[in-house]
């Protein structure tokens, strides 16, 4: 039975880096007792996969793994069974059972939300007109910038893989391409941003949050986008 | 959410922030107001270390039992932390509530190995702690050391209010209930350490006064405080089956060096390796009982989710059950994805079979301590492992698959000759002959590769060779480049791999191991040039310690070239480890003999330990 888990990752547990996660939940599954599938040999390994890494420093409300189980009680029982031996700041939100033969988490990342909050010394001192020069940056018809990689570096245009933004309240809301192919990480957009009205990013000055993954269930012209979870049903 | 005492900015500037942050699963968190002590228990280096280490999670376990006691752990932050902390005169905080360490009513600090005594000024200067002990004022916490290296405190006497001999199951809590009693009744911190001094196993430096001959060794070491005893005797924990064991370690979210389950199936070694201070100062052996281990590994398996368990003792083939305990293990987490570790096993037929079972042939390794190349040398030093072991082990071996042997041996023994130097090439040769000759060319799994590897020998008190001299660091190094040679000589020299330590640590270790208190003055000199983290060889910077002696007038050759005379009075002497000094002289006496003695299993041999009124001493005598 393959199964998809969707977690939450608060408070102190963003300075846990995604190897140690992973570490992490190999651990947490075993207290839990779960019935997973192990692999063959000498030093057995658990069928688990991560959707999409997150880095350090980021906090996360949509998390994704998904694992091979041999045998499950229902949904709710199992989330309650996890979060029982679950450190402060990691939760389970929800365990479904995905169809035989769907593709793994990792696979169909396309995209993800984020939410970009201003660290207390790092507040423009007017949001109105911070909004305003930031609507303006993305609104542009292209956003061209040099994308360093470790293949080197490459020219690229932000627009279309900056899917959605807005500025609410005091904080910053991107949905931006996620992903094998085309990765884009929020800070680059805030690089940017910060290019365009001619300063640096300091380095800490946004708090970053992400929101949700998703996959893309249209093509590149019409985009429909799906939350991972939705790919699977709960056990009842 | 728990709050920290270093800023997000902070955090995401350092390495592997998870040192810092805690929260591992099994913390043990309690409201500090509600607690009459706070004692927070320190090892003196990275937390990765410090985390592998299973005697402060036995203590954290102990001291967390009682509702009056809040135990916090303490680790050295790293360099580049270290750094932004003088910058920003940041306190040292404890890991669980994250307050300075200065708010503390005990630091414990963990003495396993000579070269973290620079880190433990660290730890008291990041803490904003007075660095002496006589500076220190009624507000500033107890520091409080023990482990294997407080058997001789001597060159930490001045850093530390009190020392705990032996193993800290026994005593603590008397000491604890000291000094509620003693803030009860508004006592001062001289009374406190005049109450601790007459319990048993405490040690308080400035309660001895210290004098010298003229040639420099001690005239006298006698008490200046009515309260001090003369002698103190080790505190051993005689039950290992009634005691603290923890059933919910602790679970770092970073790799530790140690990341599994420690089932510690015994304590102390019935081997009486000449060398070796461990096999010694936890003498009498005790074993805890396979229902013991049964559950300890069910309960910790569980409450941690590890995926590997792995033995711990200093010799787990004495174990007197290990076939039980190795089945049991094999037989009930075998299936569920639970690796199994095996310490170095003495190779036979059990082991080798074992250790199928559990590893892959193709990918691990054979090891031997054979410790010194030839049989004499071998019988100098009681190592009772003999060239027809090693060489029977390794063909039984190579046809069960492996093709990788590693061979551990010590330079600079006492009575060493070029020969005895030479025979760890020509053993290191016979072993790859084995190969050669067992093996038929067509079930070869290519090359045997056989690695040998020296360190240097450094003496220890309450050894047989405590008396003995050490090595100059070029004579260190003539001995291994002499096996260097012949090793290239050796007709399968295509098969072996030779590697050597640097002797400038060797050095070092060799006078802490041995010094007296005149040696904290170098240390605190060394640690304010800047040596830091010394066990870690890229942060070793001997010509700085070499200047601290220079600049403190502390004559190294003193310490480590001269035979001690067996009347001299040595720094710990004040120190009854069980052992009796007639019997390490004994020793010292066969062994220049090249006399073996037996196993404590076989004979024994009368060293003193029977005082503690059991274990292997009592062994089949009910």
């Amino acid at each position: 039975m393959k199964i998809r888990i969707k977690f939450s990752k608060h408070g102190n547990m963003k300075f846990i880096g995604h190897l140690d996660i992973m570490r992490y939940f190999q651990k947490a599954i075993r207290r839990a007792e779960i019935d997973i599938v192990y692999s063959e040999g000498f030093s057995p390994h658990q069928k688990i996969s991560f959707a999409a890494p997150l880095g350090v420093g980021l906090l996360s409300e949509g998390e994704y793994m998904d694992i091979e189980v041999h045998t499950s009680k229902p949904s709710q029982e199992m989330i309650k069974a996890l979060n029982a031996v679950m450190a402060e700041g990691i939760e389970i939100i929800s365990y479904k059972l995905l169809p035989e033969n769907s593709k793994n988490a990792m696979s169909l990342v396309a995209a993800a939300d984020y939410m970009l909050q201003f660290r207390e010394t790092y507040k423009p001192e007017d949001f109105k007109s911070f909004q305003q020069t930031f609507l303006e940056f993305i609104n542009q018809p292209e956003l061209r910038i040099i994308k360093k990689t470790k293949k080197g570096e490459h020219a690229l245009d932000l627009k279309p893989l900056l899917y959605a933004a807005k500025v609410q309240g005091e904080n910053i809301f991107l949905c931006i391409s996620t992903g094998s192919s085309d990765n884009i990480k929020p800070e680059l957009v805030m690089e940017t941003y910060y290019h365009y009205i001619g300063q640096v990013m300091p380095k800490f000055a946004f708090q970053v949050t992400r929101l949700e993954v998703y996959a893309n269930m249209g093509n590149n012209e019409e985009r429909k986008l799906v939350p991972l979870e939705s790919f699977g049903k709960d056990i009842v | 959410m728990r709050k920290l005492a270093l800023s997000d900015e902070i955090l995401l500037s350092v390495q592997q922030p998870a040192r810092y942050i805690g929260g591992e699963i099994n913390m043990c968190v309690k409201d500090p107001k509600k607690v009459d002590i706070r004692f927070a228990m320190c090892f003196p280096d990275v937390y990765e270390i410090g985390m592998s280490h299973l005697g402060i999670q036995i203590l954290y376990d102990m001291f967390n039992q009682r509702e009056d006691i809040y135990c916090e752990r303490i680790y050295s932050p790293w360099i580049d932390l270290d750094k932004i902390m003088r910058e920003q005169q940041i306190p040292l905080f404890t890991i669980e509530t994250q307050d300075p360490i200065k708010t503390m009513d005990f630091i414990g600090i963990t003495l396993q190995y000579e070269m973290c005594y620079t880190n433990i000024l660290q730890i008291l200067d990041l803490g904003q702690i007075p660095l002496l002990s006589k500076d220190r004022g009624e507000d500033d916490p107890i520091i409080i050391g023990g482990g294997p290296c407080a058997y001789n405190p001597e060159p930490l006497a001045d850093f530390f209010d009190m020392f705990y001999i032996g193993e800290g199951e026994t005593v603590y809590f008397d000491l604890m209930d000291a000094y509620k009693r003693n803030k009860e009744n508004h006592g001062s911190r001289k009374d406190f350490l005049e109450m601790a001094a007459q319990i048993p196993g405490i040690y308080i430096p400035e309660f001895y006064q210290v004098t010298y001959k003229e040639d420099g060794t001690i005239a006298s070491f006698l008490p200046n405080n009515p309260c001090a005893k003369p002698i103190i005797r080790k505190e051993v924990e005689m039950d290992l089956n009634h005691t603290f064991y923890p059933k919910k370690p602790l679970v770092p979210y970073i790799k530790a060096t140690q990341d599994r389950v420690v089932l510690e199936i015994q304590r102390g070694c019935i081997r009486g390796c000449r060398f070796c201070q461990a096999g010694a100062v936890y003498r009498p052996v005790r074993e805890r009982s396979l229902e013991f281990l049964k559950e300890a590994a069910y309960e910790m398996l569980k409450s941690t989710g590890y995926e590997e368990i792995s033995l711990s003792s200093l010799s787990s083939s004495d174990y007197s059950n290990l076939e039980g305990i190795v089945n049991f293990l094999i037989e009930e987490f075998g299936q569920k994805g639970v690796n199994i570790s095996l310490p170095s096993l003495r190779i036979d037929a059990f082991s080798l079979d074992v250790m199928s079972k559990v590893q892959d042939v193709k990918k691990s390794s054979l090891t031997f301590a054979p410790e010194a190349g030839s049989q004499r040398l071998r019988n100098v030093i009681n190592k009772g492992l003999t060239e027809e072991n090693i060489l029977d082990g390794a063909a039984k071996a190579f046809h069960g698959g492996w093709n990788r042997v590693k061979l551990y041996f010590m330079l600079g023994l006492p009575t060493e000759t070029v020969e005895d130097m030479e025979d760890i090439a020509i053993l290191s040769d016979k072993i790859a002959r084995v190969y050669y000759a067992e093996i038929p060319k067509e079930n070869r799994n290519g090359k045997v590769q056989v690695t040998a590897s020296t360190s240097f020998f450094v003496p220890k008190p309450f050894t047989p060779f405590q008396w003995a001299p050490m090595c100059t660091k070029e004579e260190y190094l003539g001995k291994a480049r002499i096996v260097n040679t012949k090793m290239k000589e050796m007709l399968n020299h295509k098969s072996l791999k030779y590697n050597w330590h640097e002797a400038d640590i060797t050095v070092l270790e060799g006078v802490f191991a041995r010094g007296d208190r005149r040696i904290g003055k170098v240390i605190l000199r060394a640690y304010q040039k800047g040596c830091l983290y010394d066990a870690w060889s890229e942060r070793f910077h001997n010509n700085l310690w070499m200047e601290a002696f220079a600049e403190e007038g502390i004559d190294i050759g003193f310490y480590n070239l001269r035979e001690r005379d067996l009347d001299e009075i040595l720094p710990w002497d004040f120190i009854d480890a069980g052992i009796t000094k007639e019997f390490l002289k004994r020793e010292w006496q066969h062994a220049k003999e090249e006399k073996v003695t037996p196993n404590c299993r076989a004979a024994c041999s009368g060293c003193g330990a029977k005082v503690f009124g059991g274990g292997v001493c009592y062994e089949n005598k009910n």
